[in-house]
């Protein structure tokens, strides 16, 4: 059961999963930023990420050349399926990127690097959301190679999970910044948090509806014993976290409502999970189709045991550096 | 079959765009790193406000070049997937784990160290923020080795062998890392990223003491960047001698096109100064050459017959004319920054390194040659290796992805247009903070005093006011 390929399976979901999470909170902010009038606002927002968004993009740098590791068949299957959202996706983080350090380099133009952080963690964020979507959806495989064409992608179900995505990443960076700001923004944060919170509930449930009726497997899986044993807890687990959420907004206990949103993450993605594996590419490619050969697999997990943990205490450190409520006074600019 | 060759030829296009764009931010902030790890260091150990302020100039722009050289870089991570699956499929089992160790060794410490290094002080220990300086530096050199050692692979595969599927399967990890182009690759590489970082920030402290000539950080950055490029000048030019016997040994065609060399010369081959390769008829149009010289300088033997391009077909020849010309290019800036480093010598001996005015426009005009050097040096191997994308075993254009023409034309064009504004910016914020006096803390000069009265209170906690 735990051969290479499976145990890689694994470290490649937890490191996407983390990406998700962390950068799911930068691009939440980026979201939020029209909704940020004040220009001290939006300095104290961007600046309770700018230590870590680096790091946090990282993963994603992780994902692929991860994917293309030890996965190398359903790295060269799913990029070219999904060319287009990919391609949109990484220029829309260039845009978020440069604006990290252009926006404090150049006033006069203050406003159009906003915007160029708005738009890019917009589209960024509704890119993943659309590549969730048109994967979990299917991909047309003949062979070794992928075999539709460039506009497969564009479906009603991975348009939703685009907006899907949006309200979710919202409601990580609406709750982050309610536990690192005070005052008037904190409030702020807040109401963000509670609609953003609503909507993701919204999408949750849709989603939750409408993928059994995209393909019959993923419909047996989720219904059909021995695996709704597993999956029957995701819908219980989701209502108490939930539940959780609305009572850390209502009696505003700042720090309750960023775990619940991770909480919500997670048990998507642990839904997700079941109703994919083995498979790597849905219903084509097995996660052992597609797994490199055991040499490349066992030489990079040598490293991986060693320095995904490193990577993770050194990572704690730099947060717990700039931990707590964020100093207005505080920037390197 | 036509339509074939447009997406390949897009493809190309697209990769040796945006991998050039990348490129350029990698050997600036490879050596900034280095070069700020050094100032900290000093300013740890003599305590002398110059280093301290240096730093903070040289860390501001640093920033900003980090920052465009990641995201440029996430963009090179998928391109081998949207644009090379094939390649991605069959080399992935070899060049995937080199990349993913980069990103674990090197990404990471990098990404996780800069916040601290970047907005960490005060916050941290004097000691624990050079510790994360240190790291910020490491994690660039590193970087350079995982990446060095995969392209070298592509070069001069080593180690593997080849499956069913027509994967390249793994058998000695070490073969395929220390495969026999990597230590001289890496080596060029590194001291390529030295050499045009000291370029920069000579051509930086020259401008400055072309200003003001007292000033005392100019002089420091300027002097720092002499040193630097005295000593490694010369010992990139032997490098690179080493490198391209190398280079000879395992890629012999590759050579061919560097020297020009489409006749075989069974009794030493001539070195050419000039020429127009004439692809088409196979021969070196108005060439200028010195008898024998490459025979010497590559074989140290006036005599040693050398083949030429007639012993190769066509089909699996590299295109020529760009190769003989992005390598003089390449060997034309290196002399002249010896030429620099020589002069720098000299003057410090005359006592008169900061008062030559001539020499200081000289080095701000050398300031932007290091990027030229490495795009031509890149260019000359990138090109040089053709038609393969695995040497010998893969090629480039049995790599490509399933993709179509439009798709790839259309983000073809949205990355041309989007990287030229974007980093043309960037480049303008760099120059602009380069032109700021060093030593001085004014905030930025286009930086308006914030709209009168009405946001006092607000700008005044706000983050924006220069701290330093």
């Amino acid at each position: 059961m735990f051969d290479l390929p499976t145990i890689w399976a694994f470290i490649l979901a937890l490191a996407i999963f983390i990406y998700v999470i962390l950068d799911g909170f930068d691009l939440g902010i980026g979201i939020l930023f029209p909704l940020l009038e004040k220009d001290s606002d939006r300095d104290l927002a961007m600046n309770s990420v700018a230590p870590v968004w680096d790091g946090n993009e990282t993963w994603l740098v992780l994902g692929g050349g991860g994917l293309m590791a030890a996965f190398p068949l359903a790295y060269a299957v799913v990029l070219p399926a999904l060319y287009m959202p990919f391609i949109l996706m990484l220029l829309a983080l260039v845009f978020r990127g440069v604006a990290f350090e252009f926006r404090w380099r150049d006033k006069a133009h203050e406003k159009i690097w906003d915007r160029s952080f708005f738009w890019g963690s917009l589209m960024a964020t509704f890119c993943q959301g659309i590549v969730l979507g048109a994967f979990v959806q299917g991909i047309e495989v003949t062979g070794r190679e992928y075999s539709g064409g460039w506009w497969d992608w564009l479906t009603p179900f991975s348009i939703m999970c685009g907006f899907a995505l949006t309200a979710g990443y919202s409601l990580l960076g609406a709750s982050w910044l309610v536990m690192k700001t005070e005052g008037e923004l904190r409030e702020k944060a807040y109401f963000c948090t509670r609609w953003a919170g609503v909507f993701t509930l919204a999408f949750v449930a849709i989603v939750s509806v409408w993928t059994p009726f995209l393909s019959p497997e993923i419909a047996e899986r989720w219904f059909t014993f021995p695996h709704l044993m597993f999956v029957l807890p995701v819908p219980t687990m989701t209502a108490i976290i939930a539940a959780l959420l609305a009572w850390g907004i209502i009696a505003k206990r700042d720090y309750v409502p960023f775990p619940s949103a991770i909480g919500l993450f997670s048990l998507c993605f642990v839904g997700l999970g079941i109703g994919m594996f083995p498979y790597i590419v849905p219903r084509a490619i097995t996660v052992h189709d597609a797994a490199a050969p055991d040499v490349s697999l066992s030489f990079m997990l040598v490293g991986a045991v060693i320095l995904v943990p490193l990577i993770l205490s050194y990572t704690a450190y730099s947060y717990w550096v700039f931990r707590g409520k964020i100093d207005p006074e505080a920037g390197y600019h | 079959m036509l339509e074939m060759f447009d997406v390949l030829a897009l493809a190309r296009a697209q990769f040796a765009f945006t991998v050039m764009f990348h490129i350029i931010f990698p050997a600036f902030s490879i050596g900034l790193a280095s070069y700020l790890m050094v100032l900290e260091a000093l300013w740890l150990k003599t305590d002398k406000d110059v280093y301290l302020k240096l730093f903070k100039y040289w860390r501001k722009i640093f920033a900003v070049a980090f920052g465009m050289g990641v995201v440029s870089g996430i963009v090179m991570s998928y391109q081998f997937g949207t644009n090379w699956s094939v390649f991605s499929d069959k080399a992935g089992p070899v060049i995937g784990p080199l990349m993913a160790y980069e990103v674990l060794t090197a990404f990471f410490l990098e990404a996780g160290f800069l916040g601290v290094m970047l907005f960490g002080m005060g916050r941290v220990s004097k000691k624990l923020h050079f510790l994360a300086t240190v790291m910020v530096a490491v994690g660039t050199l590193i970087s350079a080795t995982w990446i060095l050692s995969a392209n070298s692979w592509m070069q001069t595969p080593a180690g593997f062998g080849i499956n069913e599927a027509g994967q390249f399967i793994p058998e000695n990890w070490f073969a395929i890392i220390f495969n026999p182009s990597f230590p001289y690759r890496l080596v060029h590489m590194v001291l390529a990223a030295y050499l045009t970082t000291a370029l920069v920030v000579g051509a930086v402290g020259a401008w400055h003491l072309l200003r003001e000539r007292e000033n005392i950080e100019a002089r420091t950055m300027f002097s720092m960047a002499m040193w630097m490029l005295a000593i490694v000048a010369p010992l990139q030019i032997f490098v690179g001698d080493a490198h391209g016997l190398n280079t000879l040994e395992h890629q012999p065609v590759k050579v061919m096109a560097m020297e020009g060399h489409f006749e075989s010369h069974p009794e030493g081959a001539p070195l050419y100064l000039f020429g127009i390769p004439n692809e088409k008829e196979q021969k070196l149009d108005m060439a200028i050459g010195i008898p024998k010289l490459s025979s010497l300088i590559l074989h140290h033997d006036l005599n040693a017959p050398m083949k030429g391009l007639d012993t190769v077909p066509d089909e699996l020849q590299p295109p020529v004319g760009i190769v003989f010309w992005s390598f003089r290019i390449m060997v034309g800036l290196g002399m002249l920054m010896l030429l620099v480093g020589g002069i720098s010598l000299f003057l410090r001996w005359r006592g008169k390194l900061y008062s030559t005015k001539f020499f200081h426009q000289m080095a701000v005009m050398m300031g932007p040659l290091g990027f030229v050097a490495v795009l031509a040096g890149w260019v000359t191997t990138e090109v040089g290796r053709q038609p393969y994308t695995v040497y010998g075993f893969l090629k480039t254009s049995d790599s490509l992805a399933p993709v179509e023409a439009p798709a790839v034309a259309v983000s073809l064009l949205a990355f041309i247009i989007v990287y030229f504004i974007l980093f043309g910016f960037g480049t303008m914020y760099i120059l602009k903070m380069m032109n700021r006096t060093p030593g001085q803390l004014a905030p930025l000069p286009s930086a308006p005093t914030r709209s009168a009265g009405t946001t006092q209170l607000a700008s005044a906690a706000s983050p924006k006011s220069d701290k330093e």
